[in-house]
């Protein structure tokens, strides 16, 4: 396809759209308000004309894939005869599937965990300081960059080369110029997946970095200058008013991270591409969906494994909207 | 009081460790990019401002060049390119010792045929007899190269390595992904806000448990129905197309929560004043909504755009991994397989896919962080 033809088919595409809203509602507007009856006709179209494409989207794109991929976790490879429970029991015996789900847990635990605790530490840090806004600029940055792009940045600082060698990677530089042997990072099973989630905290950092900036705004600066004529320490402050305060917001970024962790695929499939041993969920499940011509049964059970991840999450944002809705 | 600055100075100190920390990565690929590729295969980029020791292997040239004089057969040339600025420190004829010989020495060879060499790799190599030979012997040399930037990196990635084309195809697949969205999401959530209808409460509550949804769930069903789709109508199933409407599926619920939060800080009383003066739902969305939601639809654009930007698995799933379709990403992940040794290459081309997001990020940083935490202090 040349640009010129790409040009063509993105500004059609668009215009597509506004082409839809726009006519549609012109025919209303022209038909409708001259009586009551029409009046009210006219409305219960126009709810449909507003809803319809985003509503069809959200059907094709979300909810009927939801359904049948849980359909698909019971079928064959193919999706055609029904297998009962098959796929689950081979996930459960796989262990490229039990490592993945390992792999997965210790992400969940480190990267939600840690980057909470830098964006605490460095938002409270940067609040006080008269150069605070440029150094949560720069750690924020990570955030607008590709998990690709990361992926590049993170493996030339982890690359290696022999021992004769001089060494062009930052780590075994600054290791060798304390005297140790060069290493290949990503290559060295458990610990490479701590490389890999380096990374990750290094991206997400700056997302609890922002959010806790605008939380520790709405702590009233008298509590904080009264802690500090009683003779607080800063660190006495930090734990015993600001973490308490900021518990609502420490756990909707600690969600926000899993949830974006849960589904990780990007960093690993760049990086190493599961090999070592730091295969992950996502990882497995792209690699089924095209593996020996594709297995959908088995890819749709890691999906599912995924979701589970996802529903006491999805469960409390239900409650939680059921309670303002009630207000 | 000196206990305060005591502790002032600290955090002070801590808050620029976190900085060189979290800079350095990114400036080290910056720096890298620029750098000339042999320099950067050998030495870290953070020697790029010394001289950097370089040891290589050259070949003089073959029988072809030799000219008679003086009584010798003589072979006259040069080992570098022009301008290298490269200075020869030391020089051998064989592999095992590299650094036997200095600028003006004399070097001989086995056959008796001598070579001497000046430290701008001039080198004059002469025999009392005829040299018979189509190839000319090796030269270890080790020289110090100066420091060398150059965009020549730049050249070669956007148009030798189809990185240039990965950067147009990645503006054909996030701009309509963000626009699209934009569009239906911003009256699906005028509509769910500020029109009665039945069922209402049910969508708004499957929009919220969408927003978690991991894409994987889509990923499989939403192939197959591509792949009959494309079969049935003898269309490809991998295009632009159903690129953004997949994006424009994954980012519905996002884009429609954080509109319908803005929408509903909206004075009600503004709505009921343009229906009294006889304004239909269209003329209150198009005079008074999308003037009013213009930040907001800031915030989400950038969200959604950076995030379409910066994707590799929808581009990786949706789209042919062809010249004419690979997105940046795809691009890089690619060369990072093909081209692993070649850092010029990746710091480059890692450099450009990154270069739309950085101006994003440092033009509009205030709509970005408004959008993420406008979208986190709920979900």
């Amino acid at each position: 396809m040349t640009i010129l033809n790409l040009l063509f088919i993105v500004f059609l595409g668009i215009l597509f759209f506004i082409a839809y809203f726009h006519i549609s509602n012109y025919l209303l507007d022209s038909y409708g308000g001259r009586s009551v009856k029409r009046y009210n006709f006219e409305n219960s179209i126009r709810v449909i004309v507003f809803i319809a494409p985003a509503f069809i989207v959200l059907f094709v794109f979300i909810l009927y894939p939801v359904f049948e991929t849980i359909r698909l976790s019971f079928y064959d490879k193919f999706g055609r005869e029904f297998v009962g429970l098959y796929n689950y029991k081979w996930a459960v015996n796989d262990p490229e599937f039990r490592r993945s789900i390992l792999n997965n847990l210790v992400w969940l635990l480190v990267v939600p965990t840690l980057s909470t605790f830098f964006g605490l530490v460095i938002a409270n840090l940067a609040d006080r300081i008269w150069w605070g806004s440029i150094a949560k600029s720069i750690i924020f940055m990570p955030m607008a960059i590709s998990f690709v792009g990361a992926g590049v940045i993170w493996k030339f600082i982890y690359e290696y080369r022999g021992p004769d060698n001089t060494q062009i990677g930052l780590l075994n530089s600054i290791i060798v110029s304390l005297g140790y042997e060069p290493q290949a990072w990503l290559t060295i099973p458990i610990w490479n997946n701590f490389f890999l989630m380096a990374i990750m905290i290094w991206i997400q950092t700056g997302l609890a970095l922002v959010i806790f900036s605008a939380a520790l705004r709405s702590i009233p600066k008298e509590m904080l200058e009264a802690a500090r004529i009683d003779g607080a320490s800063e660190l006495k402050i930090f734990f015993s008013i600001i973490i308490p305060y900021l518990e609502q917001t420490i756990l909707v970024i600690w969600t926000l991270i899993t949830i974006i962790v849960l589904r990780i695929f990007d960093i690993i499939f760049a990086m190493t591409n599961g090999e070592w041993q730091t295969g992950v969920l996502a990882n497995l499940m792209y690699d089924w969906m095209f593996r020996g011509g594709g297995d959908s049964g088995r890819g749709s059970v890691l999906a599912i494994v995924i979701m589970i991840g996802v529903i006491p999450i999805l469960a409390w944002n239900l409650y939680k909207h059921r309670q303002e809705q009630k207000i | 009081m000196k206990k305060i600055s005591l502790s002032s100075i600290l955090s002070q100190l801590l808050l620029l460790f976190f900085v060189i920390v979290w800079i350095i990565p990114t400036f080290g690929l910056f720096i890298s990019s620029l750098r000339d590729k042999d320099l950067l295969a050998i030495s870290g980029w953070w020697t790029a401002l010394t001289t950097t020791e370089i040891n290589e292997i050259y070949r003089m040239s073959g029988m072809e060049s030799q000219i008679e004089e003086d009584g010798y057969f003589k072979i006259k040339g040069t080992l570098f390119e022009e301008n290298s600025g490269k200075k020869i420190e030391s020089f051998g004829i064989n592999s095992k010792k590299i650094n036997e010989f200095k600028i003006g020495d004399i070097a001989i060879f086995k056959d008796e045929s001598e070579v001497i060499l000046d430290e701008d790799g001039n080198y004059e190599w002469r025999s009392k007899s005829e040299f018979q030979k189509k190839k000319g012997k090796r030269l270890f040399t080790t020289s110090l190269s100066p420091p060398s930037f150059t965009f020549e990196n730049y050249r070669e990635v956007l148009f030798k390595e189809g990185i240039g084309r990965a950067f147009i195809n990645t503006m054909a697949v996030a701009l309509p992904s963000t626009l699209i969205p934009l569009i239906i999401c911003s009256f699906f959530a005028y509509s769910l806000t500020w029109m009665r209808f039945y069922g209402r409460d049910t969508l708004l509550a499957i929009i919220i448990a969408s927003l978690v949804v991991p894409l994987q769930m889509s990923l499989i069903p939403i192939l197959t129905i591509y792949n009959d789709f494309g079969a049935l109508f003898g269309v490809a199933a991998k295009s632009y197309p159903g690129v953004w409407m997949a994006h424009t599926g994954f980012g519905l619920a996002s884009t429609t929560f954080l509109l319908r939060n803005f929408l509903k800080s909206l004075p009600n009383e503004m709505m009921e004043a343009a229906k009294v003066d006889g304004a239909s739902h269209y003329d209150i969305f198009l005079r008074i909504i999308i003037p009013l939601s213009i930040p907001a639809f800031a915030s989400i654009f950038i969200l959604q755009f950076l995030w379409c930007w910066n994707d590799l698995l929808v581009g990786l799933v949706f789209l042919d991994q062809v010249p004419s379709e690979i997105i940046l990403t795809a691009k890089l992940k690619e060369l990072l397989g093909s081209r692993g040794e070649n850092w010029e290459i990746l710091t480059t081309g890692a450099f450009v896919s990154m270069t739309v997001p950085l101006f994003i990020f440092f033009a509009l940083q205030r709509y970005f962080i408004r959008g993420l935490v406008a979208g986190s202090v709920k979900g």
